[in-house]
């Protein structure tokens, strides 16, 4: 069974008890029915208060989720033909980061996301999904292909963040995620980019500059993760939950503050409880998007994500009493 | 109390933080951080701010460095009156951004206008890490990307100083995405074929150094400038080793492949303009 999350526990203690009752209905033979139809109700009703009102800590939680679909998931639903292709032709191959190309639908696409492992023997090869520098320096070079050939690309965001390491900074991570930044605003290319788990800063963003950028309903995107925002804001990292409520890091934060295109609905208590048809989900937004991409030109789609950033901010001036967005 | 005979007295007295952040010098006479060389203020200031005894590099504010780099008389500033909002509703973010702009007599982290070197045009950013320590919010990001639309606009070089401890976690994931902001802005003065100057100097980190920081035609540090993505002592924390003094100094990255050149301040101005020189003069 998956991990059990805080804010979800009332809903398994009910579970359980109705499981309970029904198996006392068969040993006993006793007619528990008008029982547990009721309790049954009052699950469902339980269910949707829960996750329609989902706070922003939980959506962390659901976001982090061992079990959570990541990009390789993903990628088995919804494209076929998928060929992985490896290493930065520079330094070496990061697992962290992967992608390849494939088909969605009939369209020739290259696919590009952050991976991380479901077991801990999976997430020591691939960092945690934490890219070094040759991480998202594989990443420019598949984009640079794709825009040879004239393919879309679609990117899968889901990291904690760039990695903090010694060897990271000896190779220049942030000269590798600066690169990116500008290379990805002037692709010729359609880009998609979707937030399906964790956007962890930088290293979230050097996979991020697209025409559409979309997240997943419980996914999160942020500066600085909760526990480091409370570590700084109040030198305790475990108001953790209190940080991502003032961080404002959740989809349809983002949504408010004109970051994000849309928000990709997800299945009730999160992906992990039906990648199958979360994938689904996620292909109907895709489709759209291209869709509306495919019949812009190489211009256009520069255009588009310059006004798209361009727009981006809060400020206002001295004499003003209002700030202007 | 009882309790209180058994604790331990503090040795040292507390200072102020303001005091001790205070780190251009005030006085007649002003001592080094450094090698405790004393020096007369205004010799200090005709000498750049940098030490006769050990060269160490005083952070200089952005009216400084404008004053040391541009022609007199030439500056014209943008976008003075920009000023950042409030928009998380961060909790003493509104006082705080108001004490930085009473105690530097900016509005911003940053400083941006044209003006001239040698009697050539630039178009010019210096960011200013005594506001907010440089760090980057909407307005820094707008700014920025606004001093490169000029540039672009009136074809001239864009030369910008860093100085910044990232973005600016009070405007949270507005300040993460004016990294990409400020990106397709500067992609698109490449495209015109101009000319980028990035000068990290103390400190440059975060996100500023993970966007336009580390992506000029040219890329400068002043010496023993600190600059990376993470924090050292997240580093520490993660790979439970220590790291060698000079990691992420100037010098730490010019060693990495990561720097065209660490350039000491007196021999700035001269630098730049000879690169300006360079990309205007002969240009087809």
């Amino acid at each position: 069974m998956a991990a059990e999350l805080e804010f979800e526990r009332p809903i398994h203690e009910l579970e359980k008890k109705i499981a309970e009752l029904k198996s006392f209905m068969d040993e006993k033979d006793i007619d528990l029915t008008d029982e547990i139809k009721r309790l049954e109700d009052k699950l469902s009703n339980l269910e949707n208060s829960t996750y329609s009102e989902m706070k922003p800590w939980d959506r962390v939680q659901i976001a982090r989720h061992a079990e959570r679909p990541t990009t390789l998931d993903y990628i088995n639903y919804l494209f076929t033909d998928f060929i992985e292709l490896h290493g930065d032709r520079l330094f070496g191959d990061d697992e962290a980061i992967v992608g390849g190309v494939a088909f969605y639908k009939d369209l020739p696409i290259t696919i590009i996301g952050h991976q991380r492992g479901k077991d801990t023997k999976e997430n020591l090869r691939r960092n945690f999904g934490m890219p070094h520098p040759e991480g998202y320096r594989k990443a420019l070079r598949l984009m640079k292909q794709a825009e040879k050939f004239n393919r879309p690309i679609i990117c899968f965001i889901d990291t904690k963040g760039a990695y903090p390491g010694k060897a990271a900074e000896e190779r220049g991570q942030s000269e590798a995620i600066a690169r990116n930044l500008v290379e990805m605003a002037g692709l010729t290319v359609p880009v998609i980019c979707v937030v399906i788990g964790e956007g962890g800063s930088g290293g979230a963003l050097a996979l991020g500059v697209g025409n559409y950028v979309h997240m997943l309903e419980n996914s999160t995107y942020s500066v600085i993760s909760p526990e480091g925002a409370a570590a700084i804001l109040w030198k305790d990292a475990s108001m953790a939950k209190k940080a991502a409520e003032s961080m404002r890091i959740t989809a349809p934060d983002l949504k408010e503050l004109g970051i994000i295109d849309e928000i990709i609905e997800e299945v009730k208590g999160g992906a992990h409880k039906d990648p199958k048809h979360q994938a689904e989900l996620i292909d109907q937004v895709l489709e759209t998007s291209l869709n509306s991409l495919l019949s812009m030109s190489e211009e256009e789609l520069i255009n588009q994500r310059y006004e798209k950033y361009k727009k981006i901010g809060q400020f206002g001036f001295v004499n003003d009493s209002i700030v202007v967005k | 109390m009882i309790k209180g005979l058994f604790v331990k007295k503090k040795k040292y007295a507390t200072i102020p933080t303001g005091k001790v952040k205070q780190d251009v010098p005030e006085g007649i006479m002003s001592k080094c951080p450094e090698c405790k060389h004393i020096m007369v203020t205004k010799e200090l200031r005709k000498n750049l701010l940098v030490c006769q005894g050990c060269q160490y590099h005083y952070p200089m504010s952005s009216q400084e460095r404008i004053a040391a780099l541009i022609d007199e008389g030439t500056f014209t500033e943008y976008d003075a009156d920009m000023i950042s909002g409030n928009p998380l509703e961060f909790p003493d973010y509104v006082e705080k951004l108001e004490g930085d702009r009473k105690k530097t007599k900016i509005n911003e982290a940053v400083v941006t206008g044209a003006g001239q070197i040698d009697g050539r045009d630039v178009t010019l950013a210096v960011m200013d890490s005594r506001f907010r320590m440089g760090s980057m919010g909407s307005v820094v990001g707008e700014k920025i990307t606004r001093a490169i639309e000029h540039a672009i606009d009136k074809e001239t070089p864009f030369i910008i100083f860093t100085a910044s401890g990232g973005a600016r976690m009070q405007e949270g994931v507005l300040s993460l995405m004016q990294m990409a902001k400020t990106s397709v802005a500067l992609k698109r003065l490449s495209d015109k074929g101009l000319l980028f100057i990035s000068i990290m100097t103390h400190p440059t980190t975060g996100g500023v150094s993970a966007s336009f920081a580390s992506v000029g035609d040219y890329n400068f540090a002043e010496p023993k400038a600190l600059i990376g993505f993470a924090g050292r002592r997240i580093i520490e924390q993660t790979i439970r080793q220590e790291l060698p003094e000079d990691f992420q100094t100037a010098e730490f990255l010019l060693k990495h492949g990561q720097l065209d050149k660490v350039v000491h301040r007196s021999e700035m101005k001269k630098t730049l303009s000879t690169l300006v020189k360079m990309h205007t003069e002969g240009r087809v």
